[in-house]
């Protein structure tokens, strides 16, 4: 018997709006617990929402770049369930007139590209924040809850999947690129961490070749991309597992605990919410009408599929290319870079490479160092012309990245490599120096190379271009025999 | 009557902790009132759009700026039980 | 000899502008005016002397500098308690709310205090302002000024009876199915409910949102039209809030009714109807007549239903509205040992029966499995109701009606019988379902010496047309009784 999974994600977007979505409170993060309130998000008797364009016109530049069709008079419905982080005790949600409907994402994946349908983007408030009296933060065996309502009426936009995520990978691939979409179009920071962005996945399996659902499990907190892939893969094979020994999924929301690595059943309510859904009375039909919808179109900022397509035609390979978009603030970096004049692949190369990996290690953000696009290309312009080698460049941009100086300041100190008019007179030095070497070498003994090449290594600190010393020690040695 | 309501759940959804005298006394009530309904229920309304509203004009926008918020001590003051600067519940019973 | 608190807000205006008398003098005769009703009405909620004299004090100095004051400079004003009031315990009539604090003012305070108004305090009302007496106070009734041992009516009962006592010289309420207008039916005095969007609902306690209203009751027509001007307008902090200026809502009183088309109601001029208030209402119509309306019948059979899509709409817009009264940050709080049960105690011990009653109501009907069966189903009435409106507009310019279909009845009468209170309002719900303005105006007493209110209505918008009727039905109805209460003070 064999198995696929299906699987759909729901993603929750914090917008970076400067206020709330029905009240003019700021959209703060880090204040002082509730002292960013006010009767609206409090939910206090005889407040009333008023609608923020501006979360509205991020959904619709949103919906936009999900290839969906916007509803030109979509509704605001109250949901409604009890719970103290919610302080009208219903939040102001859209159900079945959505903003944005029946779109798709496309992205690659290491097996090749995906197209992953989009069944809704719709605008929602957030809720206040709930901390948990107990060991870990978590609800269970705390003894008393503190709230904050700060975060409560924060606008959020929901992006529901289609179930057609068929592996882990692929759902991390469709994460990244909402994410990246997200940051292209600047309307949300997105950042899993803070909880501005935040995945839950429905994960069923099905036997392969059925076009039936399996019974879907929710799977919740899920704080990185990476464990959103590993959560689900672990989900997939307790699936799995159950199946194979005759046991019936049951429809659930499981919580991904990644210390230990696994996802448990939360508390199964009795009964399944019953939201009971209508339409708010206190606002009225949202009218995005085409003209606006044209406008947003016309100043949509270039997506990151657009994006990696450039840079392949700039000579990067997918992988590269991907790879730069993913990083953060890899890609711009980059952009300067070849803007100043340096070569594609070099500079990329570079920024996947050693200052992936000098971040990385030192913990830090590109932000937090001082590499800029024009010491990159600087550094491809003395590569290029033979003043450093492959590795003393990676020497000065490790220095550049910690803040050392700029890359000609540390080639300086580093060589002057493949300066053939410095180096010459050393090489003819060490070869009249050496006589005899000179002859054997012209005679057809290659280990002679060796030996005067490091003699003029001795000769410089180290400093010359081993290549450039042998060419130019071939060079001379050829002028004597003509001589 | 003509429904029989499961007036328990009801409660529930409402978070109303209701006696079980009490919510019988509401049981009938409710169900005298809805079979009052039932003609209006029995009128002709197929194709007939439902009114949410008298008003037939969109939604306003407010412009994404920032206002006044409240003073933290003022509404903490109203607060049945406040632990530093954060409300206090007892504890949550269920998912997050 | 007359007091001052009798004056309308019309000549006590003029009083002031005059200089005949102070804003200081005119509070003090309304505040002896409460020293001696209160005791019997219980209209107030919660008398502000301190926040009244203030506020007197600061319009009389005004003038007396020269400055310009607004249109209600120095006119003694009461609240219904559903309207937040920055620093003013406001209770909804609850004791969810009990000693509970507003940080804010709604829209409509705000705007009396920029007009000068003198809040004199915050009355009573059906507990969140469900019921048609004010027996469903959770601090006890209010009493009719006309007779103690009857109800004022409600749910802004409070507010009425300030009225006619004296104890105010006008007062908001609000109107979801009735609730200004059939108080100020049974108190004698005139009560309007705008059309829906022309007065801001930001600050009033929702009950039903797509039905409220806040409206003024008043002795006058006049009056009523000045009291709204200040306050209707748009208002950003209202959604719902109608975009566009009002106009001039005075400027049609007095035209008379000559030519006018006045649709009389069939199906509330008959069965169900008290003998006496019917014929109160014809003898009034009457004289309209001879003043050259132009009278006829118009049926409008959808209105059989309204009553009963009320009270699935109203319920289930409530249960939403009150679900935010939890105990987590403001009012009462009852221990549970978790969340969910200290939510439920609360509710529980703070609601009243029936608020209660209708939080299940409302919950039921919007429950998977009828949502579409009661939900649904009202709102389709709904939709017919007002394209019943629209066609009998077509022939008429204003409908009319008795307001309530009984003069006030005794405290405790129609307590055990949710249904009979509900019939209360059959007459003022389809107004409020259409979103259509409509007014109550005193026309006479019965036998017993109660009050009769005349409703009528208008199309959406056209308040002018409708305080032009009502001037004139003012002036033919010629009500110039005033409860004994009224004048019942010894040293004046």
């Amino acid at each position: 018997m064999s198995y696929e999974a299906v699987i759909g994600i729901e993603t929750h977007v914090e917008l970076n709006t400067a206020s709330k979505m029905f009240c003019a409170c700021p959209v703060d993060f880090g204040a002082e617990p509730n002292t960013r309130i006010c009767p609206v998000c409090l939910g206090l008797p005889g407040a009333m929402p008023v609608l923020n364009r501006r979360a509205v016109e991020s959904a619709i530049a949103l919906g936009l770049t999900l290839n969906c069709r916007i509803d030109e008079n979509s509704l605001f419905h109250r949901k409604n369930y009890f719970y103290p982080d919610l302080p009208k005790n219903y939040q102001v949600s859209q159900y079945d007139r959505p903003l944005a409907t029946d779109g798709y994402l496309e992205t690659e994946t290491d097996e090749g590209p995906i197209r992953v349908g989009i069944t809704r983007v719709h605008m929602e408030e957030d809720t206040g924040k709930s901390l948990h009296a107990s060991e870990e933060g978590r609800i269970h065996a705390a003894s008393h809850t503190l709230l904050d309502f700060n975060r409560s009426g924060v606008p959020l936009l929901e992006v529901v999947s289609e179930p057609d995520l068929r592996s882990p990978e692929q759902a991390h691939a469709y994460a990244t690129e909402l994410r990246g979409i997200l940051l292209a179009l600047g309307i949300s920071d997105a950042k899993l961490e803070e909880g501005s962005i935040r995945f839950d996945a429905n994960v069923s399996i099905r036997q392969v070749e059925s076009d039936q659902l399996g019974t879907k499990v929710e799977v919740k907190n899920m704080n990185s991309l990476r464990s959103l892939q590993r959560a689900l893969a672990f989900e997939i094979e307790r699936q799995t597992d159950l199946a194979e020994k005759g046991g019936g999924e049951v429809q659930e929301t499981r919580h991904w605990n990644e210390t230990e690595a696994r996802t448990s059943s939360m508390r199964s309510k009795e009964e399944a919410f019953d939201y009971r859904y209508f339409p708010e009375p206190d606002l009225l039909p949202v009218e995005v009408p085409p003209a606006w919808v044209e406008e947003v179109a016309s100043r949509l900022p270039e997506l990151p599929s657009a994006r990696r397509a450039r840079y392949q035609e700039l000579g990067l390979d997918r992988r590269a290319a991907r790879l730069l978009l993913e990083g953060d603030g890899l890609a711009n970096v980059f952009e300067t870079g070849i803007a100043a004049g340096g070569g594609a692949k070099p500079i990329a190369n570079w920024l996947i490479g050693e200052v992936t990996a000098y971040l990385r290690r030192q913990a830090k953000t590109l932000a937090e160092t001082p590499l800029r696009g024009e010491h990159l290309a600087e550094l491809d312009r003395m590569v290029a012309a033979g003043r450093l080698s492959a590795t003393t460049a990676k020497e000065v941009l490790a220095g550049v990245l910690a803040g050392e100086g700029s890359p000609s300041e540390l080639a300086e100190t580093r060589m002057m490599v493949g300066d053939t008019s410095a180096l010459e007179p050393v090489v003819r030095e060490v070869l009249s120096a050496n006589p005899e070497a000179v002859v054997k070498l012209a005679a057809g003994d290659p280990k002679l190379l060796g030996f005067l090449v490091g003699q003029v290594m001795k000769a410089t600190g180290g400093k010359a271009d081993p290549k450039t010393v042998s060419e130019l020690i071939h060079a001379m040695t050829k002028e004597t025999d003509v001589k | 009557m003509a429904v029989e309501i499961d007036i328990p759940r009801v409660a529930r959804l409402a978070r109303l902790a209701l006696s079980e005298s009490q919510l019988e006394i509401y049981r009938h009530q409710l169900g005298v009132i809805l079979d009052h309904a039932a003609r209006m229920q029995a009128l002709a309304t197929e194709g007939i759009a439902p009114t949410g509203h008298p008003l037939t004009i969109a939604t306003p926008y407010r412009l994404d700026q920032v206002g006044e918020v409240l003073d933290r001590d003022e509404v903490l003051s109203q607060a049945p039980e406040t632990e530093g600067p954060f409300f206090r519940v007892p504890q949550i019973v269920g998912e997050e | 000899m007359s007091s001052l608190a009798d004056l309308s807000i019309a000549a006590a205006a003029a009083g002031m502008r005059e200089g005949t008398f102070r804003a200081v003098e005119l509070l003090e005769a309304v505040l002896l005016r409460a020293t001696f009703t209160e005791a019997q009405l219980h209209a107030y909620l919660n008398l502000d002397r301190e926040g009244a004299r203030a506020a007197a004090e600061a319009v009389d100095q005004s003038r007396a500098a020269g400055k310009e004051t607004g249109p209600l400079a120095g006119i003694p004003i009461a609240l219904k308690d559903n309207m937040v009031t920055r620093g003013l315990e406001t209770t909804c009539s609850s004791k969810i709310l009990a000693g509970y604090i507003p940080p804010y003012d709604a829209t409509v305070v705000e705007r009396l205090r920029q007009a000068g108004a003198v809040i004199v305090g915050k009355t009573n009302l059906d507990e969140f302002a469900m019921g048609s007496s004010t027996e469903n106070s959770a601090y006890g009734p209010s009493r009719n000024p006309w007779d103690p041992e009857r109800v004022p009516g409600g749910s802004s009962g409070g507010s009425a009876a300030t009225v006619a006592a004296g104890s105010a010289l006008g007062a908001l309420g609000s109107d979801t199915g009735g609730s200004i207008r059939q108080p100020a039916a049974l108190c004698g005095v005139v009560g309007m409910k705008p059309t829906y969007g022309r007065v801001s609902r930001y600050g009033l306690i929702a009950f039903a949102s797509s039905l409220d209203q806040i409206g003024p009751i008043t002795r006058t027509v006049e009056d009523a039209a000045t009291l709204l001007s200040v306050i209707a307008g748009p208002d950003p902090h209202d959604s719902t809030s109608y975009p566009h200026p009002p106009p001039d809502f005075r400027s049609r009183l007095g035209r008379g009714v000559e030519g006018v088309r006045i649709g009389v109601v069939r199906e509330f001029m008959g069965e169900g109807i008290d003998p006496q208030v019917l014929a109160a209402s014809q003898e009034t119509l009457d004289r309209l007549s001879q003043q050259g309306a132009i009278l006829s019948e118009v049926s409008l059979p959808t209105c059989e239903h309204a009553l009963s899509a009320y009270y699935l709409i109203a319920p289930a817009e409530c249960s939403a509205n009150l679900a935010r009264f939890d105990g987590v940050r403001y009012g009462l709080r009852i221990a549970g040992s978790n969340t969910e049960e200290m939510m439920a105690n609360s509710r529980a011990q703070g609601f009243g029966p029936e608020v209660t009653r209708r939080i299940l109501l409302g919950t039921y009907a919007l429950s998977a499995g009828y949502y579409e069966a009661f939900y649904i189903k009202a709102q389709q009435v709904r939709t017919l109701l007002i394209e019943e409106f629209r066609r009998a507009y077509a022939e008429v310019d204003v409908l009319v009606s008795p307001t309530s279909p009984t003069t006030a009845f005794p405290i405790g009468a129609k307590a055990a019988d949710p249904l009979a209170m509900y019939l209360s309002d059959v007459c003022t719900i389809p107004s409020n379902l259409a979103g259509d303005p409509a007014i109550s105006v005193p026309v006479g007493l019965d036998r017993e010496g109660l009050p009769i209110g005349l409703q009528l209505m208008a199309p959406p918008l056209q308040e002018e047309l409708l305080f032009q009727v009502a001037s004139a039905v003012e002036a033919v109805a010629s009500f110039q009784a005033r409860p004994g209460l009224a004048v019942s003070e010894a040293a004046e």
